[in-house]
Protein backbone atom coordinates (compact mmCIF):
# COMPACT_ATOMS: atom_id res chain seq x y z
CA UNK A 1 0.00 0.00 0.00
CA UNK A 2 2.96 2.27 -0.19
CA UNK A 3 1.87 3.80 -3.42
CA UNK A 4 -0.80 5.19 -2.03
CA UNK A 5 -0.83 9.24 -1.19
CA UNK A 6 -2.17 10.24 2.21
CA UNK A 7 -5.63 12.60 2.34
CA UNK A 8 -5.74 13.33 5.88
CA UNK A 9 -3.47 13.07 9.12
CA UNK A 10 -5.02 13.36 12.63
CA UNK A 11 -2.03 13.93 15.13
CA UNK A 12 -2.52 13.24 18.79
CA UNK A 13 -6.60 14.71 18.56
CA UNK A 14 -8.59 15.49 21.69
CA UNK A 15 -11.77 17.07 22.01
CA UNK A 16 -13.38 17.70 25.62
CA UNK A 17 -16.23 19.50 27.45
CA UNK A 18 -15.67 21.36 30.04
CA UNK A 19 -14.94 18.36 33.33
CA UNK A 20 -16.28 15.78 31.68
CA UNK A 21 -14.15 12.91 30.39
CA UNK A 22 -12.97 13.67 27.04
CA UNK A 23 -15.08 12.36 23.48
CA UNK A 24 -11.48 12.06 22.26
CA UNK A 25 -8.01 11.48 23.42
CA UNK A 26 -4.85 11.32 21.66
CA UNK A 27 -6.20 10.10 18.52
CA UNK A 28 -3.71 10.01 15.61
CA UNK A 29 -4.93 8.66 12.31
CA UNK A 30 -3.86 8.86 8.74
CA UNK A 31 -6.38 8.22 5.53
CA UNK A 32 -4.76 7.49 2.48
CA UNK A 33 -6.30 7.96 -0.90
CA UNK A 34 -8.10 4.17 -1.72
CA UNK A 35 -8.32 2.70 1.44
CA UNK A 36 -11.46 1.59 3.29
CA UNK A 37 -11.15 2.53 7.13
CA UNK A 38 -13.70 0.87 9.34
CA UNK A 39 -14.27 2.54 13.05
CA UNK A 40 -15.56 0.21 15.27
CA UNK A 41 -16.84 0.95 19.06
CA UNK A 42 -19.27 0.77 21.58
CA UNK A 43 -22.08 3.39 21.71
CA UNK A 44 -20.57 6.92 23.35
CA UNK A 45 -16.56 6.00 21.98
CA UNK A 46 -16.60 8.70 19.96
CA UNK A 47 -16.42 6.95 16.30
CA UNK A 48 -19.48 9.53 14.97
CA UNK A 49 -17.19 12.57 16.55
CA UNK A 50 -14.29 11.49 15.23
CA UNK A 51 -15.68 11.04 11.44
CA UNK A 52 -17.32 15.12 11.93
CA UNK A 53 -13.71 15.83 13.37
CA UNK A 54 -12.72 14.50 10.05
CA UNK A 55 -15.10 16.03 7.75
CA UNK A 56 -14.18 19.52 9.64
CA UNK A 57 -17.53 19.77 10.78
CA UNK A 58 -16.33 19.57 14.76
CA UNK A 59 -12.96 21.54 15.63
CA UNK A 60 -10.54 19.17 17.67
CA UNK A 61 -9.67 21.23 21.15
CA UNK A 62 -6.40 18.96 21.16
CA UNK A 63 -4.18 18.29 18.80
CA UNK A 64 -3.52 18.69 14.59
CA UNK A 65 -5.55 17.80 11.85
CA UNK A 66 -3.44 18.47 8.17
CA UNK A 67 -5.57 17.95 4.95
CA UNK A 68 -2.92 16.90 2.71
CA UNK A 69 -4.51 17.42 -0.32
CA UNK A 70 -6.45 20.75 0.09
CA UNK A 71 -8.47 20.30 -3.18
CA UNK A 72 -9.62 16.94 -2.55
CA UNK A 73 -13.41 16.97 -1.58
CA UNK A 74 -15.14 15.32 1.21
CA UNK A 75 -18.51 13.17 1.13
CA UNK A 76 -20.39 12.33 4.02
CA UNK A 77 -23.66 10.09 4.57
CA UNK A 78 -25.35 10.20 8.11
CA UNK A 79 -26.92 7.59 9.94
CA UNK A 80 -30.13 8.80 8.98
CA UNK A 81 -30.80 9.76 5.13
CA UNK A 82 -31.20 13.59 6.22
CA UNK A 83 -32.62 14.28 3.00
CA UNK A 84 -35.04 17.27 1.95
CA UNK A 85 -38.55 15.77 2.05
CA UNK A 86 -39.85 18.90 0.03
CA UNK A 87 -37.28 17.65 -2.88
CA UNK A 88 -37.24 14.84 -5.34
CA UNK A 89 -33.89 12.44 -5.18
CA UNK A 90 -33.06 14.56 -8.11
CA UNK A 91 -32.57 17.97 -6.11
CA UNK A 92 -31.75 16.15 -3.07
CA UNK A 93 -28.32 14.65 -4.88
CA UNK A 94 -28.05 18.15 -6.60
CA UNK A 95 -27.42 19.89 -3.19
CA UNK A 96 -24.04 19.87 -2.63
CA UNK A 97 -23.93 20.85 -6.86
CA UNK A 98 -26.34 23.72 -6.42
CA UNK A 99 -24.32 24.88 -3.51
CA UNK A 100 -21.20 25.07 -5.16
CA UNK A 101 -23.03 26.88 -7.91
CA UNK A 102 -22.70 24.69 -10.53
CA UNK A 103 -24.34 25.60 -13.74
CA UNK A 104 -27.58 23.55 -14.27
CA UNK A 105 -26.58 21.43 -17.59
CA UNK A 106 -23.51 20.46 -15.53
CA UNK A 107 -25.29 19.72 -12.53
CA UNK A 108 -27.71 17.40 -14.80
CA UNK A 109 -25.34 15.32 -15.93
CA UNK A 110 -23.41 14.63 -13.07
CA UNK A 111 -27.06 14.22 -11.14
CA UNK A 112 -28.03 11.18 -13.49
CA UNK A 113 -24.34 9.76 -13.13
CA UNK A 114 -24.70 9.70 -9.41
CA UNK A 115 -28.17 8.59 -9.42
CA UNK A 116 -27.41 5.27 -11.79
CA UNK A 117 -24.50 4.22 -9.93
CA UNK A 118 -26.67 3.51 -6.58
CA UNK A 119 -29.08 2.25 -8.87
CA UNK A 120 -31.80 4.48 -8.94
CA UNK A 121 -31.49 5.96 -12.27
CA UNK A 122 -35.11 5.61 -12.51
CA UNK A 123 -36.16 7.17 -9.25
CA UNK A 124 -34.84 10.76 -10.21
CA UNK A 125 -38.50 12.39 -9.77
CA UNK A 126 -39.58 10.69 -6.74
CA UNK A 127 -39.56 12.37 -3.25
CA UNK A 128 -38.11 10.56 -0.43
CA UNK A 129 -41.76 9.71 1.42
CA UNK A 130 -42.19 7.96 -1.74
CA UNK A 131 -39.29 5.65 -1.29
CA UNK A 132 -37.74 3.12 1.40
CA UNK A 133 -35.58 3.21 3.67
CA UNK A 134 -32.95 1.52 2.01
CA UNK A 135 -33.43 3.53 -1.27
CA UNK A 136 -33.54 6.90 0.63
CA UNK A 137 -30.29 5.88 2.15
CA UNK A 138 -29.27 5.31 -1.85
CA UNK A 139 -29.78 8.98 -2.57
CA UNK A 140 -27.87 10.02 0.48
CA UNK A 141 -25.13 7.74 -0.99
CA UNK A 142 -25.77 9.45 -4.62
CA UNK A 143 -25.65 13.07 -2.91
CA UNK A 144 -21.90 12.12 -1.42
CA UNK A 145 -20.77 10.72 -4.51
CA UNK A 146 -22.02 13.43 -6.66
CA UNK A 147 -18.63 15.79 -5.29
CA UNK A 148 -16.47 13.36 -6.84
CA UNK A 149 -15.22 13.26 -3.71
CA UNK A 150 -11.36 11.44 -2.45
CA UNK A 151 -12.69 10.67 0.93
CA UNK A 152 -16.50 9.30 1.63
CA UNK A 153 -17.15 9.29 5.29
CA UNK A 154 -20.10 7.16 6.65
CA UNK A 155 -21.47 7.40 9.90
CA UNK A 156 -23.22 3.94 10.32
CA UNK A 157 -25.33 4.88 6.97
CA UNK A 158 -27.05 1.12 7.16
CA UNK A 159 -27.63 0.64 11.12
CA UNK A 160 -31.32 1.73 10.21
CA UNK A 161 -32.22 -0.78 7.64
CA UNK A 162 -33.75 -4.25 7.47
CA UNK A 163 -30.61 -7.42 7.33
CA UNK A 164 -30.87 -7.89 3.41
CA UNK A 165 -30.85 -4.46 2.81
CA UNK A 166 -27.84 -4.01 4.95
CA UNK A 167 -25.95 -6.50 2.66
CA UNK A 168 -27.12 -5.88 -0.46
CA UNK A 169 -25.46 -2.12 0.22
CA UNK A 170 -22.64 -2.99 1.59
CA UNK A 171 -21.60 -5.42 -1.60
CA UNK A 172 -22.81 -2.41 -3.59
CA UNK A 173 -20.83 -0.21 -1.62
CA UNK A 174 -18.00 -2.33 -1.72
CA UNK A 175 -17.76 -2.48 -5.39
CA UNK A 176 -18.79 1.14 -5.94
CA UNK A 177 -15.36 1.91 -3.50
CA UNK A 178 -13.36 -0.54 -5.92
CA UNK A 179 -14.71 1.42 -8.81
CA UNK A 180 -14.38 5.20 -7.88
CA UNK A 181 -11.38 4.23 -5.88
CA UNK A 182 -12.11 7.11 -3.24
CA UNK A 183 -10.96 6.96 0.45
CA UNK A 184 -13.45 5.45 2.62
CA UNK A 185 -14.25 5.52 6.37
CA UNK A 186 -17.16 3.93 7.64
CA UNK A 187 -18.53 4.03 11.41
CA UNK A 188 -20.07 0.85 12.59
CA UNK A 189 -20.81 -1.15 15.21
CA UNK A 190 -21.43 -4.27 13.32
CA UNK A 191 -17.94 -6.43 13.64
CA UNK A 192 -19.17 -8.89 10.55
CA UNK A 193 -19.52 -5.55 8.54
CA UNK A 194 -16.47 -3.59 9.46
CA UNK A 195 -14.42 -7.25 8.41
CA UNK A 196 -16.58 -7.67 4.97
CA UNK A 197 -15.45 -4.32 3.71
CA UNK A 198 -12.72 -2.69 5.76
CA UNK A 199 -8.69 -2.90 4.47
CA UNK A 200 -8.29 -1.71 8.27
CA UNK A 201 -10.57 -1.87 11.07
CA UNK A 202 -10.03 0.41 13.82
CA UNK A 203 -11.27 -0.45 17.38
CA UNK A 204 -12.24 2.36 19.43
CA UNK A 205 -12.98 2.72 23.58
CA UNK A 206 -15.28 4.80 25.42
CA UNK A 207 -14.22 7.53 28.53
CA UNK A 208 -12.33 9.00 26.58
CA UNK A 209 -12.61 7.92 23.24
CA UNK A 210 -9.67 6.69 21.67
CA UNK A 211 -8.05 4.08 19.08
CA UNK A 212 -7.45 0.61 21.12
CA UNK A 213 -6.62 -1.62 18.23
CA UNK A 214 -5.84 -2.15 14.67
CA UNK A 215 -6.24 -5.19 11.78
CA UNK A 216 -5.66 -5.13 8.31
CA UNK A 217 -7.93 -7.19 6.22
CA UNK A 218 -5.80 -8.18 3.36
CA UNK A 219 -8.35 -9.26 0.54
CA UNK A 220 -8.55 -7.45 -2.47
CA UNK A 221 -12.18 -5.34 -3.21
CA UNK A 222 -14.98 -5.82 -4.40
CA UNK A 223 -15.40 -8.31 -1.99
CA UNK A 224 -18.10 -10.73 -2.54
CA UNK A 225 -20.53 -13.32 -0.81
CA UNK A 226 -17.77 -16.03 -1.09
CA UNK A 227 -15.38 -13.78 1.69
CA UNK A 228 -18.01 -13.58 4.03
CA UNK A 229 -17.45 -17.52 4.24
CA UNK A 230 -14.04 -17.44 3.84
CA UNK A 231 -11.87 -18.61 6.84
CA UNK A 232 -9.52 -15.87 6.70
CA UNK A 233 -12.80 -13.63 7.15
CA UNK A 234 -13.73 -15.52 10.01
CA UNK A 235 -10.58 -15.53 11.96
CA UNK A 236 -10.80 -11.59 11.65
CA UNK A 237 -13.86 -11.34 12.80
CA UNK A 238 -13.30 -13.40 15.86
CA UNK A 239 -9.94 -11.36 16.29
CA UNK A 240 -11.50 -8.18 15.97
CA UNK A 241 -14.57 -9.30 18.14
CA UNK A 242 -12.45 -9.82 21.41
CA UNK A 243 -10.24 -6.68 20.53
CA UNK A 244 -13.88 -5.07 21.34
CA UNK A 245 -14.85 -7.33 24.32
CA UNK A 246 -11.17 -6.07 25.92
CA UNK A 247 -12.51 -2.04 25.23
CA UNK A 248 -16.16 -3.45 27.08
CA UNK A 249 -14.30 -4.63 29.62
CA UNK A 250 -10.94 -2.10 30.23
CA UNK A 251 -14.22 0.76 29.99
CA UNK A 252 -16.99 1.08 32.89
CA UNK A 253 -19.51 -0.98 33.21
CA UNK A 254 -22.40 -0.98 30.77
CA UNK B 1 -75.51 7.04 -1.86
CA UNK B 2 -71.94 5.61 -1.04
CA UNK B 3 -71.29 5.52 2.68
CA UNK B 4 -68.31 8.00 2.77
CA UNK B 5 -70.93 10.65 0.59
CA UNK B 6 -73.67 10.06 3.52
CA UNK B 7 -70.35 10.42 5.70
CA UNK B 8 -69.34 13.73 4.22
CA UNK B 9 -72.89 14.97 4.57
CA UNK B 10 -73.22 14.74 7.73
CA UNK B 11 -72.24 18.08 9.00
CA UNK B 12 -74.24 19.70 6.29
CA UNK B 13 -77.07 17.48 7.88
CA UNK B 14 -76.75 18.78 10.98
CA UNK B 15 -76.93 22.54 10.35
CA UNK B 16 -80.14 21.62 8.25
CA UNK B 17 -81.71 19.66 11.35
CA UNK B 18 -80.82 22.97 13.44
CA UNK B 19 -82.17 25.29 11.05
CA UNK B 20 -85.88 23.69 10.47
CA UNK B 21 -85.73 22.79 14.77
CA UNK B 22 -85.36 26.30 14.95
CA UNK B 23 -87.87 27.35 12.46
CA UNK B 24 -90.39 24.91 13.50
CA UNK B 25 -89.46 26.93 17.29
CA UNK B 26 -90.47 30.42 16.02
CA UNK B 27 -93.69 29.25 14.29
CA UNK B 28 -94.91 26.90 16.84
CA UNK B 29 -94.33 29.52 19.46
CA UNK B 30 -95.23 32.56 17.07
CA UNK B 31 -92.17 34.47 18.05
CA UNK B 32 -92.07 38.06 17.45
CA UNK B 33 -88.66 38.61 15.08
CA UNK B 34 -87.33 41.47 17.53
CA UNK B 35 -86.95 38.18 19.74
CA UNK B 36 -85.99 35.77 17.43
CA UNK B 37 -86.14 36.18 13.64
CA UNK B 38 -86.85 32.57 11.93
CA UNK B 39 -84.23 31.12 9.43
CA UNK B 40 -86.64 32.31 6.38
CA UNK B 41 -86.54 35.73 7.70
CA UNK B 42 -83.19 36.17 8.51
CA UNK B 43 -82.94 34.93 4.43
CA UNK B 44 -84.93 37.50 3.43
CA UNK B 45 -83.48 40.40 5.37
CA UNK B 46 -80.13 38.55 3.57
CA UNK B 47 -81.39 39.24 -0.02
CA UNK B 48 -83.49 42.38 0.50
CA UNK B 49 -80.38 44.13 2.27
CA UNK B 50 -77.74 42.65 -0.01
CA UNK B 51 -76.51 46.60 -1.14
CA UNK B 52 -75.69 47.07 2.95
CA UNK B 53 -74.91 44.11 3.56
CA UNK B 54 -72.74 43.68 0.68
CA UNK B 55 -70.30 46.96 1.49
CA UNK B 56 -70.03 46.31 5.06
CA UNK B 57 -68.63 42.90 4.03
CA UNK B 58 -66.17 44.21 1.78
CA UNK B 59 -65.18 46.41 4.50
CA UNK B 60 -64.64 43.79 7.15
CA UNK B 61 -63.01 41.43 4.26
CA UNK B 62 -60.56 43.62 2.88
CA UNK B 63 -59.34 44.78 6.31
CA UNK B 64 -58.95 41.06 7.35
CA UNK B 65 -57.24 40.47 4.77
CA UNK B 66 -55.11 43.34 4.57
CA UNK B 67 -53.97 42.89 8.02
CA UNK B 68 -53.01 38.93 7.55
CA UNK B 69 -51.16 40.20 4.53
CA UNK B 70 -49.14 42.66 6.65
CA UNK B 71 -49.18 40.17 9.31
CA UNK B 72 -47.51 37.67 7.44
CA UNK B 73 -44.67 39.95 5.85
CA UNK B 74 -44.02 41.14 9.08
CA UNK B 75 -43.57 37.92 11.05
CA UNK B 76 -41.53 36.72 8.32
CA UNK B 77 -39.55 39.68 8.33
CA UNK B 78 -38.86 39.98 12.54
CA UNK B 79 -38.43 35.97 12.59
CA UNK B 80 -35.40 36.22 9.98
CA UNK B 81 -33.95 39.15 12.56
CA UNK B 82 -34.66 37.20 15.62
CA UNK B 83 -32.98 33.78 13.56
CA UNK B 84 -29.30 36.20 12.42
CA UNK B 85 -29.30 37.96 16.15
CA UNK B 86 -30.39 36.26 19.07
CA UNK B 87 -29.62 39.74 20.83
CA UNK B 88 -32.85 41.64 18.50
CA UNK B 89 -34.85 38.34 19.38
CA UNK B 90 -34.14 38.72 23.34
CA UNK B 91 -34.65 42.54 22.94
CA UNK B 92 -38.00 42.50 20.82
CA UNK B 93 -39.68 38.82 22.01
CA UNK B 94 -41.13 40.31 25.12
CA UNK B 95 -42.50 43.17 23.35
CA UNK B 96 -44.52 40.71 21.04
CA UNK B 97 -45.52 38.54 24.14
CA UNK B 98 -46.88 42.01 25.75
CA UNK B 99 -48.66 42.23 22.81
CA UNK B 100 -49.90 39.15 22.57
CA UNK B 101 -51.56 38.54 25.82
CA UNK B 102 -53.04 42.08 26.09
CA UNK B 103 -57.02 41.38 24.85
CA UNK B 104 -57.43 43.35 21.69
CA UNK B 105 -60.88 44.66 22.85
CA UNK B 106 -58.84 46.67 25.66
CA UNK B 107 -56.95 48.22 23.11
CA UNK B 108 -59.15 48.75 20.50
CA UNK B 109 -60.39 51.92 22.30
CA UNK B 110 -57.07 53.46 22.41
CA UNK B 111 -56.66 52.89 18.81
CA UNK B 112 -59.30 54.70 17.77
CA UNK B 113 -58.44 57.71 19.65
CA UNK B 114 -54.88 57.96 18.34
CA UNK B 115 -55.78 56.89 14.45
CA UNK B 116 -58.49 56.85 11.69
CA UNK B 117 -61.68 54.34 12.10
CA UNK B 118 -59.63 52.32 9.30
CA UNK B 119 -56.11 52.34 10.44
CA UNK B 120 -56.95 51.50 13.90
CA UNK B 121 -59.37 48.85 12.49
CA UNK B 122 -56.57 47.43 10.75
CA UNK B 123 -53.99 47.59 13.36
CA UNK B 124 -56.29 45.64 16.08
CA UNK B 125 -56.62 43.30 13.28
CA UNK B 126 -52.71 42.57 12.72
CA UNK B 127 -51.91 42.60 16.02
CA UNK B 128 -54.04 39.63 16.83
CA UNK B 129 -52.88 38.02 13.58
CA UNK B 130 -49.27 39.07 14.13
CA UNK B 131 -48.01 36.55 17.10
CA UNK B 132 -49.00 33.36 16.11
CA UNK B 133 -47.52 34.32 12.61
CA UNK B 134 -44.17 35.43 14.32
CA UNK B 135 -44.15 31.95 16.59
CA UNK B 136 -44.97 29.67 13.98
CA UNK B 137 -42.00 31.55 11.73
CA UNK B 138 -39.34 31.36 14.83
CA UNK B 139 -39.70 27.65 15.47
CA UNK B 140 -40.00 26.92 11.39
CA UNK B 141 -36.74 28.57 10.83
CA UNK B 142 -35.12 26.47 13.90
CA UNK B 143 -36.19 23.39 12.91
CA UNK B 144 -33.58 22.74 10.78
CA UNK B 145 -32.48 19.44 10.66
CA UNK B 146 -29.24 19.12 12.22
CA UNK B 147 -27.86 16.56 9.61
CA UNK B 148 -28.69 18.66 6.80
CA UNK B 149 -26.93 21.93 8.64
CA UNK B 150 -23.87 20.22 8.72
CA UNK B 151 -24.51 18.69 4.78
CA UNK B 152 -24.81 22.63 4.33
CA UNK B 153 -21.37 23.81 6.50
CA UNK B 154 -19.52 20.80 4.96
CA UNK B 155 -20.36 22.08 1.10
CA UNK B 156 -19.56 25.79 2.14
CA UNK B 157 -23.01 27.12 1.76
CA UNK B 158 -23.28 30.48 2.81
CA UNK B 159 -25.86 31.96 5.08
CA UNK B 160 -28.15 32.96 2.04
CA UNK B 161 -27.91 29.60 0.33
CA UNK B 162 -28.53 28.33 3.89
CA UNK B 163 -31.49 30.45 4.27
CA UNK B 164 -32.78 30.06 0.97
CA UNK B 165 -32.47 26.06 0.52
CA UNK B 166 -32.78 24.63 4.03
CA UNK B 167 -34.45 27.53 6.40
CA UNK B 168 -37.20 28.89 4.13
CA UNK B 169 -38.52 25.37 3.20
CA UNK B 170 -37.95 23.48 6.19
CA UNK B 171 -40.40 26.72 8.00
CA UNK B 172 -42.71 26.41 5.30
CA UNK B 173 -45.47 24.17 6.98
CA UNK B 174 -44.88 25.91 10.05
CA UNK B 175 -45.79 28.95 8.70
CA UNK B 176 -48.93 28.03 7.02
CA UNK B 177 -50.44 26.25 10.31
CA UNK B 178 -49.65 29.63 11.56
CA UNK B 179 -51.13 31.51 8.34
CA UNK B 180 -54.37 28.97 8.93
CA UNK B 181 -54.57 30.23 12.54
CA UNK B 182 -54.25 33.56 12.06
CA UNK B 183 -56.79 34.05 8.96
CA UNK B 184 -59.65 33.49 11.59
CA UNK B 185 -57.67 35.69 14.18
CA UNK B 186 -57.43 38.41 11.47
CA UNK B 187 -61.19 38.51 11.23
CA UNK B 188 -61.71 38.22 14.97
CA UNK B 189 -59.72 41.32 15.32
CA UNK B 190 -61.22 43.29 12.68
CA UNK B 191 -64.27 42.65 14.21
CA UNK B 192 -63.80 43.38 17.49
CA UNK B 193 -62.23 46.47 16.50
CA UNK B 194 -65.48 47.65 14.32
CA UNK B 195 -67.44 47.20 17.41
CA UNK B 196 -65.34 49.67 18.86
CA UNK B 197 -65.76 51.86 16.68
CA UNK B 198 -69.61 51.28 15.71
CA UNK B 199 -70.13 52.04 19.26
CA UNK B 200 -68.87 55.71 18.98
CA UNK B 201 -70.78 56.08 15.79
CA UNK B 202 -67.85 55.49 13.50
CA UNK B 203 -67.07 52.77 11.04
CA UNK B 204 -68.68 50.70 7.68
CA UNK B 205 -67.86 47.32 8.55
CA UNK B 206 -70.15 44.05 9.01
CA UNK B 207 -69.78 44.92 12.87
CA UNK B 208 -70.78 48.58 12.86
CA UNK B 209 -74.00 47.01 10.70
CA UNK B 210 -74.44 45.01 14.05
CA UNK B 211 -73.87 47.75 16.30
CA UNK B 212 -76.28 50.09 14.57
CA UNK B 213 -78.98 47.51 14.06
CA UNK B 214 -79.31 46.84 17.83
CA UNK B 215 -79.86 50.39 18.08
CA UNK B 216 -82.54 50.26 15.92
CA UNK B 217 -83.89 47.11 17.27
CA UNK B 218 -83.87 45.41 13.57
CA UNK B 219 -82.84 41.97 15.45
CA UNK B 220 -83.01 40.25 11.77
CA UNK B 221 -80.60 41.99 10.09
CA UNK B 222 -78.38 41.73 12.99
CA UNK B 223 -78.50 37.66 12.70
CA UNK B 224 -77.84 38.52 8.62
CA UNK B 225 -74.85 40.26 9.78
CA UNK B 226 -73.57 37.25 11.70
CA UNK B 227 -74.46 35.02 9.08
CA UNK B 228 -72.38 36.52 6.79
CA UNK B 229 -69.28 36.95 9.21
CA UNK B 230 -69.41 33.04 9.96
CA UNK B 231 -69.86 32.62 6.06
CA UNK B 232 -66.41 34.93 5.86
CA UNK B 233 -64.57 32.95 8.59
CA UNK B 234 -65.55 29.71 6.94
CA UNK B 235 -64.34 30.74 3.75
CA UNK B 236 -61.08 32.01 5.28
CA UNK B 237 -60.47 28.93 7.03
CA UNK B 238 -60.92 26.66 3.72
CA UNK B 239 -58.64 29.26 1.66
CA UNK B 240 -55.92 28.82 3.71
CA UNK B 241 -56.23 25.42 4.01
CA UNK B 242 -56.35 25.11 0.26
CA UNK B 243 -53.03 27.17 0.01
CA UNK B 244 -51.33 24.94 2.54
CA UNK B 245 -52.14 21.92 0.82
CA UNK B 246 -51.28 23.03 -2.57
CA UNK B 247 -47.86 24.46 -1.53
CA UNK B 248 -47.41 21.33 0.74
CA UNK B 249 -48.88 18.89 -2.18
CA UNK B 250 -45.32 17.13 -2.70
CA UNK B 251 -44.30 16.20 0.91
CA UNK B 252 -46.05 14.02 3.72
CA UNK B 253 -47.61 16.58 5.77
CA UNK B 254 -49.62 17.77 2.60
CA UNK B 255 -52.03 15.48 2.75
CA UNK B 256 -52.49 15.86 6.28
CA UNK B 257 -53.63 19.47 6.21
CA UNK B 258 -57.37 18.38 7.08
CA UNK B 259 -60.37 20.91 6.36
CA UNK B 260 -61.77 19.78 9.77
Amino acid sequence: MSTRTPLIALERVGLGFGDRAPVLQDVSLRVASGEFLALIGASGCGKSTLLRVLAGLQPPSAGKIARLQPESRIGIVFQDATLMPWASAFDNVALPLRLHRLPRAARHERVMAALAQVGLGDRAAARPHELSGGMKMRVALARALVVEPALLLLDEPFAALDEITRLRLSDDLSALQARLGMAVVFVTHAVSESVALADRVLVMARAPGRIMAQFSIDAPHPRHHEFRQSSAYLGKVEEVSAALRQTLQAGDDL
Amino acid sequence: MTTSLRYRMLPMLSVLVLLALWQGLVMALALRPFVLPAPSLILQTLLHDRALLGAAALVTLRTALEALAIAAVGALALALLFVQSPGISRALFPLAVILQVTPVIAIAPLLLIYLSTHAAVLLAAFLVAFFPLLAACVQGLGAVDPGLADLFALSGASRWQELRWLRLPTMLPWFLGGFRVAGGLALIGAIVAELAAGASGAGSGLATVIVESGFQLNIPRMYAALVIISAMGIGLFAATTWLARWLLRHRPEGRQQSWT
